[in-house]
C-alpha cells in the first residue's frame, strides 16, 4: 500500500510492523514526530505496546535496557542533546548485548544551540558499540528499521542498532512510501526470541563487574560480533528484496554510476540525493563521476569500500561532522584504506544547505587533486 | 534464623562485603522476604561490586546492574515488559541502591518512575556516604560527619549541611506511593515493610538505616548495636506513610542522648560540645516535626 507520509511517520509505521512490546518516549526536536505517531497507534488501539513517557533520555534508554533484558523487543528514538544525555547507557546496552533499535533524527550539538541537521550527534556515538545505518528517503527509513531488528537480534550478533535519518531534511519530508503488509514483515522478521533474559525460573546475573583478567576478552567478543554482522547485513538486504521487493545497494554501500567512474564522492544520508543529480549533470557532459553512498557506518565495511575505491583515480568525502582538532570522521576511515588521493570536505554543519553548486565545486576539485587535502565548504 | 522466613539464602555467602557490613545483612533479609520470584535491580555501589565479581555471583535470583543513577528507570522497563508478558502479578521487582545512588545521582530517575506509578519496591540502604568510592560526602551524610570530601579539618569540621529528607520527598509525589523507614536493628519491622512494599500495586520506597564499619570507623562487631543506638537516640525514626498518612511503627522505650551514638564512631571524633548540642537540637526538632505530621490526617 502506498501512502504519502513523512520519514518520521514511515519510521513509526515500520516500528508498528515490527511489533516491539515497550517503546520509551522523550520529546526532542526533530525526532518527536516519531513517538507521536507511535502514541497515536497505541491510543487508537491499532498497536499493543507499553509506552513509557519518561523524564529524560537517560531514563528512556534505561527503560529499554530493563525491558529488553526482561525478554521483549523495544524501540526508542532521539536526537542531538538527547543522544548525548544517554551516551553513558549506550555503552551499557551494547556491552550487555541487548539488541535495542533506535531511530535518530540527526541534529547538530550545542553550543551554539542548533535544532538543524548534521551528523555530529550519531558520529559522536560512533564508538559506543551500536551499529549505525544512515538512510536517504522515507522509504529507506521504514525498510531499514525492519532490517535493523533482523540484524541486531541475530543470536550471533546481539548488538543494538541506530537508524540515522537527517533531521528535517528527511524526518519532515513527505514522499510516497510503499508500506509492506504485516504478512510480508512477519515472514522477513521472526518473533523476538531472547538468548538470555531475566527470568526467576532460570536466574542469571546481568551487568556484573569484570576484573582486568576478563574485561578485554568480553570487549573482543563484542567487537567480533559487530564485525560478523557485515555479511548478515548483506543477507538481510537481499532477503528483504526477495520478500518485500526492495534493496539498498548491498546493504553496506550503494554505488551510483561508479562502475566506470574515475572520480566519486562518498557521503551519508539525504545529501546523496543532491549528489546524484549533479552526477547525472556531469555524465551528460561526458565526465566519469559517481557517488558512493555509505549506508552502514558501523560496522565499517572496510573491504567492500576498498574494492570500490580500487577502480577510482580520486575520491572526495563529505563529512557532516567534525572531530574538532583533527578532521571529519568518515574521512578518517576512508583515508586509512585508500591508495588514491582523498579530498575531505566538512559541509552542512548545523543545517547549512549543501546545494548542487557545492557538489559541482567538489567534483571539479577532485579532478585536479593530486594528494589528500582537507577543506571546509562554507 | 528469622521467624517466618524461608531458610534458603538467595543472596549467598562468599561475597566480598567487609566484615560487619550493615547493607549486606539488610540485603540478605530483603531478598529472603521477597522470595524466588523476584528480579533484583542493583545500582552501582558497594552491594553491586561485592556481589557480582565476574565470573561469580551471590544472587540466586535474576539480577541486573546497569549504571549508578538509572535503577528506577531499569525497573520501569522491567515492569513494562512484565505487563506485556502477562507476568506482572507473578514477579516482584526489588531495587537495591545506596544513598548516593538514591539521594543524589538517581533522584530524577526515581521521581520519574514513581510519578509514572510503576510497580516496584525500591530499597535504599542508607549508610550516609559514598562508601564504594572511599567514603565521600553524600546528600545523606549527617551534619558534622567527617568524610574524605568533607574532612574534619582545622577550620571546617566535617559536613556543614543537614541530611536530605528523602522519605518525605518521595512521599510528596502523591498518596499512591508507599514509603517506609526501617533499621537494621529491627529486622522484623524491615521485613514486614518489604513484604508490604512488594504487595503494594504501585511504587514503594523503603529507606533502611544500615551502618558501615568501614566508613564510620567503629568496631566491626558493633553494626547492629550502632543501628540500635541510632534508634534510641531518635536519629532513625521508624515510620511508614501509607495513603498519604504518616504513622510511627515503632518508638524507643528509652531514649539516649545523641552523644552515646556519636562517640564510638571516628567520623564524629572531632566534635566539640557546641557541635554535639547542634546535632541534638536538629534531631529533636526533626523528630518533633514527624510527630506533628503523625497527628495530621493526611499529609499527602
Amino acid at each position: 500500500m502506498k501512502k504519502i507520509i513523512s520519514a518520521s511517520e514511515a519510521i513509526a509505521l515500520g516500528v508498528k510492523l515490527c511489533n516491539p512490546k515497550v517503546v520509551s518516549i522523550y520529546p526532542i526536536t526533530p525526532q518527536t514526530m516519531i513517538p507521536e505517531r507511535i502514541a497515536d497507534f497505541v491510543y487508537d488501539g491499532e498497536f499493543d505496546a507499553e509506552l513509557v513517557n519518561v523524564e529524560s533520555e537517560h531514563s528512556a534508554l534505561s527503560v529499554c535496557l530493563g525491558a529488553q533484558a526482561t525478554g521483549v523487543r523495544t524501540f526508542i528514538a532521539t536526537a542531538s542533546q538527547g543522544l548525548e544525555l544517554m551516551h553513558e547507557i549506550l555503552f551499557v546496552v551494547s556491552g550487555m548485548r541487548l539488541p535495542v533499535v533506535m531511530a535518530i533524527a540527526n541534529r547538530a550539538l550545542s553550543a551554539p544551540i542548533s535544532i538543524w541537521n548534521d551528523h555530529q550527534d550519531s558520529i559522536s556515538a560512533r564508538d559506543s558499540g551500536w551499529m549505525q545505518f544512515y538512510v536517504e528517503t522515507p522509504q529507506e527509513a521504514l525498510d531499514t528499521v525492519i532490517m535493523a531488528y533482523k540484524i541486531a537480534e541475530d543470536h550471533k550478533i546481539l548488538t543494538p542498532a541506530m537508524v540515522c535519518l537527517d533531521g528535517y531534511t528527511l524526518s519532515h519530508v513527505y514522499e510516497p512510501v510503499d508500506i509492506p503488509s504485516q504478512k510480508q514483515v512477519d515472514s522477513f522478521l521472526p518473533k523476538y526470541t531472547p538468548k538470555y533474559k531475566l527470568d526467576p525460573k532460570k536466574p542469571l546475573t546481568m551487568g556484573p563487574i569484570a576484573p582486568p583478567n576478563i574485561y578485554m576478552e568480553i570487549k573482543k567478543e563484542q567487537h567480533a560480533a559487530m564485525n560478523s554482522a557485515l555479511p548478515l547485513i548483506k543477507k538481510a538486504n537481499s532477503d528483504f528484496k526477495k520478500i518485500i521487493g526492495r534493496k539498498y545497494g548491498d546493504g553496506l554501500i550503494e554505488g551510483y554510476k561508479t562502475k566506470d567512474a574515475d572520480f566519486a564522492i562518498i557521503a551519508m544520508g539525504t545529501i546523496c540525493g543532491t549528489i546524484r543529480t549533479v552526477v547525472d549533470e556531469f555524465r551528460k557532459k561526458g565526465k566519469s563521476v559517481g557517488l558512493i553512498k555509505l549506508k552502514t557506518f558501523r560496522p565499517f565495511p572496510e573491504e567492500r569500500l576498498k574494492k570500490e575505491l580500487d577502480n577510482l583515480k580520486g575520491v572526495a568525502v563529505i563529512d557532516r561532522d567534525i572531530s574538532v582538532g583533527q578532521e571529519g570522521a568518515v574521512f578518517t576511515e576512508v583515508k586509512s584504506i585508500a591508495d588514491i588521493p582523498v579530498h575531505s570536505f566538512i559541509a552542512g554543519l548545523g543545517g547549512r544547505d549543501v546545494r548542487p553548486k557545492h557538489i559541482r565545486t567538489i567534483f571539479k576539485k577532485i579532478e585536479w587533486a593530486k594528494k589528500t587535502k582537507k577543506e571546509w565548504l562554507l | 534464623m528469622i521467624q517466618g522466613l524461608p531458610e534458603e539464602e538467595l543472596f549467598t555467602a562468599g561475597n566480598n562485603a567487609c566484615a560487619g557490613c550493615g547493607p549486606a545483612t539488610v540485603l540478605r533479609h530483603a531478598i529472603r522476604a521477597a522470595g524466588k520470584n523476584t528480579i533484583v535491580v542493583g545500582a552501582t555501589g558497594c552491594m553491586e561490586v561485592v556481589s557480582t565479581l565476574y565470573p561469580f555471583t551471590s544472587w540466586k535470583v535474576p539480577y541486573i546492574h546497569g549504571a549508578f543513577e538509572n535503577s528506577a528507570a531499569i525497573a520501569s522497563g522491567i515492569d513494562s515488559a512484565l505487563k506485556q508478558l502477562n507476568k506482572r502479578d507473578k514477579v516482584n521487582i526489588l531495587v537495591i541502591a545506596g544513598d548516593g545512588a538514591t539521594f543524589d545521582i538517581g533522584l530524577q530517575a526515581i521521581s520519574g518512575a514513581i510519578e509514572r506509578q510503576h510497580r516496584f519496591c525500591y530499597i535504599c540502604y542508607d549508610n550516609g556516604a559514598y562508601m564504594n568510592t572511599g567514603i565521600q560526602r553524600s546528600g545523606a551524610t549527617p551534619p558534622y560527619a567527617a568524610t574524605t570530601t568533607s574532612p574534619a579539618g582545622k577550620k571546617i569540621h566535617g559536613k556543614q549541611e543537614q541530611k536530605k529528607n528523602m522519605p518525605l520527598i518521595v512521599a510528596a509525589h502523591g498518596s499512591y506511593v508507599y514509603v517506609a523507614t526501617a533499621s537494621l536493628a529491627h529486622i522484623h519491622d524491615f521485613i514486614n515493610k518489604v513484604k508490604k512494599g512488594l504487595a503494594h500495586k504501585g511504587p514503594s520506597y523503603i529507606q533502611v538505616f544500615a551502618p558501615c564499619p568501614t566508613g564510620w570507623n567503629y568496631p566491626t562487631n558493633m553494626t547492629v548495636e550502632m543501628a540500635r543506638l541510632a534508634y534510641q537516640a531518635k536519629i532513625t525514626p521508624i515510620y511508614e506513610i501509607e495513603n498519604g498518612k504518616l504513622k510511627f511503627t515503632m518508638k524507643p522505650d528509652k531514649t539516649i542522648p545523641v552523644k552515646k551514638y556519636l562517640s564510638p564512631q571516628r567520623r564524629f571524633k572531632h566534635l566539640n560540645d557546641k557541635e554535639i548540642k547542634d546535632i541534638q537540637k536538629i534531631i529533636n526538632e526533626s523528630y518533633k516535626k514527624l510527630e506533628n505530621l503523625e497527628k495530621c490526617n493526611n499529609i499527602f
